[in-house]
């Protein structure tokens, strides 16, 4: 049988607030347990939530980002529960009234066609503390530091299709919320994480098949392979003539396998209702405006833009527009050197090698993007060769100094004299008499191969200094001459 | 004075209970600060007062249950919003008073720490939930208190005890630090001898606290100011429902007189209708649970508070800490608000019940229209026996009957004493409009103005006579 995969995700972004959603305390990740608590999120008798207002602006904010409805008046409800890090025993949300609805956002597909996915809903929340099981002796510790953290749950329809479009949605919202500051985005760090909603139907079958959740898969790579372990462990149940259990489910990365946490007959009654502590939340339309003149370019139009105004590809621009800090990155070092094409190869070619091998992110790169701007400008007026450049750039990695500095200390600097290139082209054929016998005496085609032996022996007579171009036009003229 | 007043509490302790804790040590320092400011010739509107907080609101250091086991070990590190205006107001708390567990009951049979009597008979309830409150001012161990009021609970045990209490508008007073109930009906108001001194309480309690979302930013007027005008002309409501009701005959004839008084005084009687009064219990005790029961929520065991020994898993934790941690009547409304909120019973329960509760409310501003305040009774009758409703939760429930509707509307309600029945003390309430506490006050001190019953006082002499 051919199997559909339809995939819905709930993702929970973690607001880049000053203070919590419901009380002044700090939201900073790290500190020590329960030193970011204060009598609210620690439930208090007595205690009561009051609305953070930047919350709320950062939801407008991702609600107008994705040209989605904001709601004029939305309600607070409390989910009830009993938790251990959940101090109130229950968590303020929003069912019936979220803040933002029907919005919609585009994900570029594999085979680069572009493809819109629905989001239903994005709902505020507070955030739960942390259960720690480990270092207790058989005991549970509770660090309250999380509990009241802004969240906003962004809810997609069922509309992916595969793991992949999964992870480019992922993606793509990953870009949104940062490009908008609402959020750093930091997976690691738990600021985005995931629960992936994943069944299968026959193809062409209109309704849909028992689904299972996957709870907080938390990065990019890991919402790909537990989607995919997960469409496999259902498709061999089905084929089997099995059937799926509706149910919540973990992904383990060290056996890459998911496992059932609890089904559907365990799931809790959760007695929404709406909380009695805070009013309804009304937003004006002039708050909407004010939020929607200060919204900055998203990445769809600096993409065009890159497009339109640097002449990059769609596809150098896509990749160099996908973030906010690559972007900023990309425009700085490309007014530094005014060469978009080579400010864009440089990007995507060393420094991501680079920071790909360090697992860094681009803002936390060794080579500022001035610095990366001015080695660009050295090549481009041959103080420096192409190979030399990428020495600088270690250079520059190490943390040793500006551009310029770095050669005259090592003395990089390309010779671009010709009396000493021709001095030193002379040497080498001298050194190679024989060699040069062969190649005179050689087809023109194999000539043209034979001429990178010379090169070479010039390069490395001149430690690699000497202007490639330079040298490649010199020694054609004197072993044909 | 506080020293006089400390010894006096002590000694009626074992007869009247109205007190949980008292603090001597930190209300001997108040005074002695109040003696040393005002020879400095500071003044400020409550300087050197003694006043009681009932044990629902937090004061910070001093231990605060709200009635319960559950918080018979809790020391809050913070104040309270209404306790923290009375001490920069000079007030000197002198303790914290008796309450039903969490401010449920009608009797304050419901508390941790023992039944509170009523000083007017020591076999007869002092009603609740602010029962102790309101006993403590009728026996003149305090001569003012706070109390809290979600259905009735200030203006019920105010009648019972013969003293005034007020309800102000939902929103008038913080509930920043008072140990919630029902957060959409809970608030915190005054009880005293005279309207008088009410609406100077008052003064002290009202106002837009940043910190509570439903606290209202509405202007704080000089209540004292008003409280001369002549009540010329003033519109009062009587409501067919409550007065067609086979009353209490002695009660009833109590009220009567006083309404005969009132229009003496020249306030033009009107008759209007409340149709949905009757269907206002019930959704009260739908409402109130319902947010009860995730208000109790958070008293889990696992941060402050009753911790039951040894718990084998987390389950155990939860449910032998709750089960011993609060009291049978808690117990109770946890369960009725928990199943209201169920799936599959929400739409029968809670959500009709706040359509009632939305009707009741358009009663109200429909009978606004005609007139300047309505009057009802507060009670069914005078105070009952202890023991006497304990095992009937539905009898006592009804004992809400007049002063619930107030409540689920929202709206300010005085209760005055006006008369005795079975030779105790009984109230008669006045209800106003939104925020409307200066024309209720007005009208509660004219009253008081032209009769005596808010000067009868329970002989005590016996239960406050200290030991030696």
């Amino acid at each position: 049988m051919q199997w559909e995969v339809v995939i819905g995700l709930e993702v929970h972004v973690q607001l880049a607030t000053q203070s919590k959603i419901f009380s002044g305390a700090s939201i900073a990740f790290g500190a020590e347990p329960n030193t970011q608590a204060c009598a609210v999120d620690l439930a208090m008798p007595g205690m009561l939530p009051v609305f953070n207002e930047e919350a709320l602006n950062m939801a407008i904010k991702f609600g107008l980002a994705i040209d989605a409805n904001i709601n004029k008046v939305s309600v607070f409800d409390r989910k009830n529960y009993f938790y251990p890090d959940l101090p109130k025993g229950y968590q303020i949300s929003q069912l019936d009234y979220p803040t933002v609805e029907k919005g919609h956002l585009d994900i570029t597909l594999e085979d680069g066609s572009s493809k819109r996915i629905n989001v239903t809903r994005a709902h505020l929340e507070e955030d739960a503390g942390k259960s720690l099981h480990e270092d207790f002796h058989g005991q549970t510790g509770i660090d309250l530091n999380r509990a009241g953290t802004p969240l906003l749950e962004i809810v997609s329809e069922p509309e992916l299709r595969s793991a992949k479009e999964a992870v480019a949605y992922l993606k793509k919202l990953h870009s949104i919320v940062t490009y908008l500051g609402i959020s750093d985005g930091d997976m690691s760090q738990g600021s985005m994480r995931c629960d992936c909603n994943v069944s299968l139907r026959p193809f062409g079958q209109q309704e849909f098949g028992t689904r299972t959740e996957i709870k907080n898969v938390n990065s990019f790579r890991f919402v790909e392979k537990a989607i995919n372990c997960e469409i496999e462990r259902q498709m061999d149940i089905l084929e089997d003539g099995g059937r799926i259990i509706q149910e919540t489910r973990l992904y383990n990365p060290d056996k890459d396998e998911t496992r059932s946490m609890r089904s559907k007959e365990h799931a809790n009654d959760y007695r929404y209702f709406p909380d009695p502590d805070l009013l309804p939340v009304v937003i004006q339309d002039e708050t909407i405006e004010r939020i929607r003149q200060s919204l900055p370019e998203l990445p769809e139009a600096k993409k065009s833009r890159f497009v339109s105004d640097y002449g990059l590809t769609d596809y150098d621009a896509g990749i160099l527009a996908s973030t906010r800090a690559q972007a900023d990155y990309f425009e700085t070092v490309a007014k530094r050197c005014d060469d978009a094409k080579l400010a864009a190869n440089w990007i995507m070619g060393e420094l991501s090698k680079w920071l790909n091998q360090e697992n860094l992110e681009i803002q936390q790169s060794p080579v500022t993007a001035q610095q990366l701007g001015d080695l660009i400008l050295r090549v481009k007026d041959n103080t420096l060769s192409g190979k030399l450049g990428k020495t600088v750039f270690e250079s520059l990695w190490q943390r040793e100094g500006e551009v310029d500095a770095i050669i005259e200390k090592k003395g990089l600097k390309q010779v671009t004299d010709s009396s000493a290139i021709e001095a030193m082209i002379d040497e080498v054929l001298n050194a190679n008499a024989a060699q040069v016998e062969q190649y005179r005496a050689a087809e023109p085609e194999k000539q043209a191969k034979m001429l990178g032996f010379f090169v070479g022996q010039a390069m490395k007579a001149s430690r690699g200094k000497a202007n490639p171009q330079q040298v490649n036009e010199a020694l054609t003229r004197k072993l044909n001459g | 004075m506080t020293r006089h007043l400390l010894t006096k509490a002590e000694a009626s302790q074992p007869h009247l209970n109205s007190f949980i804790t008292l603090c001597h040590d930190q209300a001997i320092s108040a005074a002695r600060a109040a003696d040393e400011a005002r020879t400095r010739g500071e003044n400020s509107l409550l300087l050197g007062i003694p006043v009681a907080h009932k044990d629902a609101f937090c004061t910070a250091g001093i231990r605060t249950t709200s009635g319960s086991r559950m918080l018979s070990n809790f020391i809050p590190p913070y104040e309270s919003t209404v306790s923290r205006k009375f001490k920069d107001a000079g007030a000197v708390c002198l303790g914290k008073t008796n309450m039903d567990e969490f401010a449920m009951g009608s009797s304050n049979e419901n508390s941790f720490f023992g039944a509170v009597r009523n000083p007017w008979d020591l076999s007869r309830v002092p009603g609740g939930s602010s029962g102790g409150s309101a006993a403590a001012v009728a026996a003149g161990l305090v001569p003012a208190a706070t109390g809290t009021d979600t259905g009735g609970s200030i203006r019920q045990p105010a009648a019972f005890c013969g003293i005034s209490g007020l309800k102000p508008t939902y929103g008038r007073v913080s509930r920043l630090g008072m140990i919630a109930y029902a957060s959409s009906l809970d608030q915190g108001g005054p009880l005293a001898h005279t309207v008088e001194d009410l609406a100077l309480l008052l003064k002290v309690m009202a106002g837009l606290d940043e910190n509570d979302s439903t606290s209202a930013d509405a202007p704080v007027p000089d209540y004292a100011a008003t409280l001369a005008t002549p009540l010329q002309g003033l519109r009062i409501g009587l409501p067919r429902e409550v007065f067609s009701e086979t009353a209490h005959p002695e009660a009833a004839r109590a009220l009567q007189a006083a309404i005969a008084e009132l229009e003496k005084l020249g306030a033009t009687l009107v008759d209007i209708t409340l149709p949905h009064t009757a269907l206002s219990v019930p959704a009260y005790y739908v409402i109130a649970p319902a947010e009860a029961s995730t208000n109790l929520s958070r008293f889990d065991g696992v941060r402050y508070g009753h911790r039951c020994d040894n718990p084998t898993d987390l389950e155990d934790l939860y449910s032998r800490t709750r089960a011993e941690g609060f009291g049978k009547e808690v117990q109770r409304r946890i369960l009725i608000g928990t199943y209201a909120l169920s799936a599959g019973y929400y739409d029968a329960y809670y959500r009709q019940a706040q359509r009632i509760r939305r009707l009741i409310k358009n009663d109200f501003v429909a009978a606004f229209s005609q007139v300047d305040t309505i009057l009802t009774p507060v009670t069914p009758g005078p105070a009952f026996g202890l023991g006497a409703k304990t095992s009937d939760p539905v009898a006592m429930y009804l004992e809400d009957i007049y002063t619930v509707p107030t409540s689920l509307a929202g709206l300010p309600g005085l209760s005055i004493p006006c008369g005795f029945a079975e030779g105790m003390p009984i109230g008669m309430q006045l209800i106003g409009n939104y925020f409307d506490e200066a024309r209720l006050l007005n009208l509660g001190h004219q009253f008081q103005l032209h009769t005596d019953w808010h000067t009868r006082r329970p002989d005590v002499t016996r239960i406050t006579a200290s030991a030696n």
